[in-house]
Formats: structure tokens, C-alpha cells, sequence
């Protein structure tokens, strides 16, 4: 039925430019494209509406639009404690991160001292190691530290990544000195530079960064799998993982877990998309 | 690099003229002042770095030669993990389904993205809204993506199978069989992170100069010529980047949606080294040995990056500007 409804629409919007240019032949392949793209989210969205009985009844639209998922998916389970987990650590992390990597990168990027290239180098380096390679290491830094089962030790060791100090770098590399100079020549220090002058001029870049990050870390799943076990700190995502295996069947229930896990992202996305693409356009380019 | 030396240029006259004013200054010189506030403002990234990321990357080597029982006693035993990595069939089974995954994978994505981003970089009707669609999948969790794709490819149930039903197919049981999971996890993977290639491929297509189509046009070029004359060799900093950060993440990555979608299975089928190196860890306790193997596999993965770094000549990827 799905392939039925993309068939249909390209079909329809083929017909209505009559010659078949080749206009006319991408912009049907850039539509049936789009749509197995959104199709599975769509699918998974509207099932999640469904009761027991239809959830596999392979409709698109639900014969019969029920909430009961909802009620049940935040009812039965501290769903709403994961959620406020997620937000409040991906939060945490993201306002943490900026700051640091603004300024580490504002160093970087404008402060003369010896060594600045390495330590740039360094710092590029550790672009490399992701959270998978290192994270057995990591785990047993943390069990020393005794951040495991905490709050602290699922928002610290996130925070730190190369890759938002180096978009920094490169921004502030493209930014005019002659503000910054001219702040300097007036006698103030290189905190109310960065703090007065360098910040208010990045909030462009603060943003696409912000929205990253969050999605990120609201994403974010084997390092809090690894780091918790307290069902207190239990995160969104392994809340759905755990959700998952323990309802099996249960579709209904596991698809609006699914969906309501999904949603702040999906929203986010809507409304700061030209933020989320320039962020990663900036990444390939640099 | 040349724009870091005229700057430096630019505030060593800045500071020379303003010596006379700074020297009445107490204690610190200007120049100290500046170093010390760059040491200031580094400090948090920099032993945040340290700390999370290059001693774990250090001692991640340093355990490979120990074995660590239960919680906390370290014995050094040389080589005898790594003796053990050589004998274990199932690490060498889990690297040749790493390797079969990385090979189909990467290729597949980079085609795919680099399709989509020569697709929407065309001025057509509606193109904004067919670049959100096909990003969209890239703001989901691999965890909801992996209760999305379970739910779909379900062998009774599954939309999939009742489509294949519905065009005269039998279906199949997809996630039951290993070459068959491998096949799907593969797939989902180019699904979720196409619209992200995709997107860097387009920037890198926009910063192609425009006039360089127009002449190629004027020479009456077609565009399978236009494309291997000017778009290849001109996007070659944009491909090395996407092979290398899509080599890299299909090597350490994923685990997320494994865990959900197969779990390994079926019969290790889709047990990447990533996922095996997880298990003996965090499931058996093994951290010296899984060290060893994660060591292993990082080797490997620095000898693909220099690989591919030689071969697409490492773009303008090099200095970072």
C-alpha cells in the first residue's frame, strides 16, 4: 500500500508536464525518493496510534485513532523521568560545551603563544577517538573517579569533543579583528574581549552548535548504558531500549515509546533546520 | 595559514606600538599576559580531553597487556591477550563481518549520498522540502530507528513482507537469517546517515565556481563528461572527508543500532568486532582482552584513514583551513 501511494503520486506528477523532460523525470525521482525516506518515520509515527488489535494491520491511517499507547507508555512507566533525564543532561552538556570550546577555541583562533599550532594538532587529533574506541578505558576512569551512577559522570566525560572546538576555531578565524583590536588598544583584558566582544558576535554559531549537541546527547545511548544502572538515571533511549525487550510484542506501546522518544528531536529539527544543515555543511567544508 | 601570519603581523605592530603604555603595567608583561589567559582559557577543553579521551586512548593500550579480573586486580601477562585475539575464531569471524560490512557499506553510502547531493543541488520546485525528507531520518536515535526497523522488517507482520506479499513475493524472514541481517543493518544504516552525506555533498558541489559548468557547457560537454572532468576532481576534498569519517564510524560505530535491531544475531551474523569487543568487556568482564582487540582495531583503522588519506591525496583537509 505504500509502494501503491508512491506510485500513484509519481505517476500523477509525472503526468502533468507532458513532454517527460528530464526536469520532469528528477523531480519524480527526488519525490519517490523523499518519500521511502519519510515513509518508515511516518509509519512508525501513525502506528503508534493504533490499538493491540490493528497496530499490524498494515494501514497507513489507523481505522480507529487511539491514545491509550500514550497513556499506558507514561502510566506504566517512568517515562516522563527519563525524558526530564535526557533533557536535563543533554542541556547540561550542551550550555557546558559551548562555553568551553568558544573559548578554548577563541585561544586558538586570536591568542599568540608559544606552542599554539601543536596544541591546536593535539587537540585535532583526538577527533579520531570516539566514544566506542575508548570506552572500556573510559569506564574504568570513571569507576576510579566514582562518577558511575551519577549524574556528574553521564554529563562530564560528554562534554569534551574536538569537533565543536574546531567549527569555533574556524569561525573565529573568519571573524573581523578590528573590533577586538580596538578593545585591546583600550586597555580591556582578554576575558571582557572574549566575553563582551568575541561571544555576542558568535551566536549564530552557538546556536547551530547548541542544536547539535542536544540532538546529539538526546540521542546518545552505549555511553549511559555503560555508565548507569540506577533506574533513577535512567535515560530516554535506554528507557526504549529496555521498553523494548520487556514488551516484545506489544508494538503499540513500543512505537509510542518510540515515537515520544523521537518528537523533541523530530520538532527541533522543524523549526531550527537551516541551523542543523549549515552546522553540518561547515563540518565537510573546513 | 597565510591569514594566521598576517594576523600575527597585524598584532605584533598592534603590540609593539602600545609597548610604551603596557610597560608602566605591574608584574606581567603584555606577551605573559596573553599566554597566561591562553592557558586560562584552555585549560577546561584541554584536561577535559586528557582526561576522557587521551589517557582512556593511553590506557586503553596499557590494559591490553593485563588481564583485569572482576573489580579492580590488574596481572600483567605480556602478549597473552594479543596470543589469544590470533586464536579467538569468533574475534576473527566478528572481523570478517566487520570487514564484509565495511566494504559494502562505505561504498554504497558514499554512491547514495553523492546521488542525493547531486540531486538537490538542482534548482527544481520544491527542492527545499525533498532535502528535509531525505535528512529527516538523520535527527532520529539509532535505538527508535532500530524499534522502527524491527517493526517493519517483522517476518509475519512487517510492512516489508506484506509489500513483497502484496507484489507476488514470498517474504522473507529478514532479520533471521545472517546474511540477510547483515543486508538489513547495512541498509538502515544508509538510511539514517545518507541525508547527513548528503548534505555535505552539496556544500561541496556549491563551492564549485559556477563558471566552470558554463564553459564546460559552451565546450557542449554532456553531463557524464562535465561530471568526470570537473564535479570528481573538483569535490575531491569533499570525498576524502566523507570516506574517512564514514570508514571510521562504520568500523566504531553502530553499536547502538545492533544492540536493538539484531543484538549479534542471528548466529553472530551481525556481531561486528565493535559489538563482540562490547560483549567480552561489559558482558564477561573481560576488559584486558577486549583492550587488546579494541587496540587491534584502532591499528586498523589509523592504517585505513592513512589509506585513504594517500589515495584522495588528503584534500584541503590538512592544515584545518
Amino acid at each position: 500500500m505504500a509502494s501503491d501511494a508512491m506510485a500513484r503520486r509519481a505517476h500523477t506528477s509525472a503526468g502533468r508536464r507532458r513532454p517527460l523532460s528530464s526536469r520532469t523525470g528528477l523531480t519524480v525521482l527526488a519525490v519517490v525518493l523523499s518519500l521511502i525516506s519519510v515513509f518508515p518515520v511516518v509509519w512508525m509515527v501513525t502506528s503508534s496510534f493504533k490499538t493491540r488489535a490493528t497496530v499490524t494491520d498494515g494501514n497507513l491511517i489507523p481505522r480507529e485513532f487511539t491514545f491509550q499507547n500514550f497513556v499506558y507508555v507514561f502510566t506504566e512507566v517512568p517515562f516522563g523521568r527519563y525524558l526530564w533525564n535526557s533533557f536535563f543532561i543533554s542541556a547540561v552538556i550542551t550550555v557546558a560545551a559551548l562555553f568551553f570550546h568558544s573559548m578554548a577555541a577563541y585561544a586558538l583562533a586570536r591568542l599568540r603563544f608559544p606552542g599554539r599550532e601543536k596544541v591546536f594538532g593535539a587537540i585535532f587529533a583526538t577527533l579520531l577517538v570516539t566514544i566506542p574506541v575508548v570506552l572500556i578505558p573510559l569506564f574504568l576512569v570513571a569507576r576510579q573517579l566514582g562518577l558511575l551512577d551519577s549524574y556528574a559522570g553521564l554529563i562530564i566525560p560528554a562534554i569534551f569533543n574536538a569537533f565543536g572546538i574546531f567549527l569555533l576555531r574556524q569561525f573565529y578565524l573568519g571573524l573581523p579583528k578590528e573590533l577586538e583590536e580596538a578593545a585591546i588598544v583600550d586597555g580591556c583584558g582578554h576575558w571582557r574581549v572574549y566575553w563582551n566582544i568575541v561571544l555576542p558576535m558568535s551566536r549564530p554559531i552557538l546556536s547551530a552548535l547548541a542544536i547539535f549537541f542536544f540532538l546529539a546527547n538526546w540521542n546518545a545511548f552505549v555511553w549511559p548504558l555503560v555508565a548507569t544502572n540506577n533506574q533513577d538515571l535512567t535515560v530516554i533511549q535506554l528507557g526504549i531500549a529496555s521498553f523494548q525487550t520487556q514488551y516484545t510484542s506489544n508494538w503499540n506501546y513500543i512505537l509510542a515509546a518510540a515515537t515520544v522518544a523521537a518528537l523533541p528531536m523530530l520538532v527541533l529539527f522543524f523549526v531550527f533546520q537551516r541551523q542543523i544543515v549549515e552546522s553540518i555543511k561547515t563540518s565537510g567544508l573546513k | 595559514m597565510s591569514s594566521v601570519a598576517a594576523q600575527e603581523n597585524r598584532r605584533a605592530t598592534v603590540a609593539t606600538t602600545r609597548t610604551p603604555a603596557s610597560s608602566d603595567r605591574p608584574r606581567l608583561s603584555r606577551k605573559h599576559r596573553e599566554w597566561l589567559a591562553a592557558g586560562l582559557f584552555l585549560a577546561p577543553d584541554v584536561l577535559g580531553l586528557l582526561i576522557f579521551v587521551a589517557i582512556p586512548m593511553v590506557f586503553s593500550i596499557v590494559l591490553s597487556f593485563f588481564q583485569v579480573s572482576g573489580f579492580g586486580s590488574y596481572e600483567w601477562i605480556g602478549l597473552g591477550n594479543y596470543r589469544r585475539m590470533m586464536n579467538d575464531p569468533l574475534f576473527w569471524d566478528s572481523m570478517k563481518i566487520t570487514g564484509e560490512y565495511v566494504v559494502i557499506l562505505v561504498p554504497v553510502l558514499f554512491c547514495v549520498s553523492l546521488g542525493l547531493g547531486l540531486l538537490v543541488k538542482q534548482k527544481l520546485p520544491g527542492m527545499g522540502a525533498y532535502r528535509t525528507a531525505l535528512f529527516l531520518p538523520y535527527v532520529i536515535s539509532l535505538v527508535v530507528v532500530g524499534v522502527l526497523w524491527k517493526f517493519m522488517l517483522d517476518e509475519q507482520t512487517g510492512v516489508v513482507n506484506r509489500a513483497m506479499r502484496a507484489a507476488g513475493f514470498d517474504g522473507k524472514s529478514w532479520l533471521g537469517s545472517p546474511s540477510l541481517a547483515l543486508g538489513c543493518l547495512i541498509a538502515v544504516t544508509v538510511w539514517v546517515m545518507m541525508g547527513y552525506y548528503m548534505i555535505i555533498f552539496l556544500a561541496g558541489l556549491q563551492e564549485i565556481p559556477k563558471e566552470f559548468y558554463e564553459a564546460a557547457k559552451l565546450d557542449g560537454a554532456g553531463p557524464w563528461t562535465t561530471f568526470r572532468t570537473i564535479t570528481w576532481p573538483l569535490l575531491r576534498p569533499t570525498s576524502f572527508f566523507v570516506l574517512l569519517m564514514s570508514t571510521v564510524a562504520a568500523i566504531t560505530g553502530g553499536l547502538d543500532l545492533i544492540f536493538v535491531l539484531t543484538n549479534g544475531g542471528p548466529a553472530n551474523g551481525t556481531s561486528l568486532a565493535i559489538f563482540y569487543i562490547y560483549q567480552q568487556a561489559f558482558g564477561f568482564g573481560e576488559y584486558g582482552y577486549a583492550s587488546a582487540m579494541g587496540s587491534f582495531l584502532v591499528l586498523i583503522m589509523v592504517v585505513l584513514s592513512a589509506v585513504i588519506f594517500k589515495l584522495t591525496r588528503g584534500g584541503r583537509f590538512d592544515d584545518g583551513e
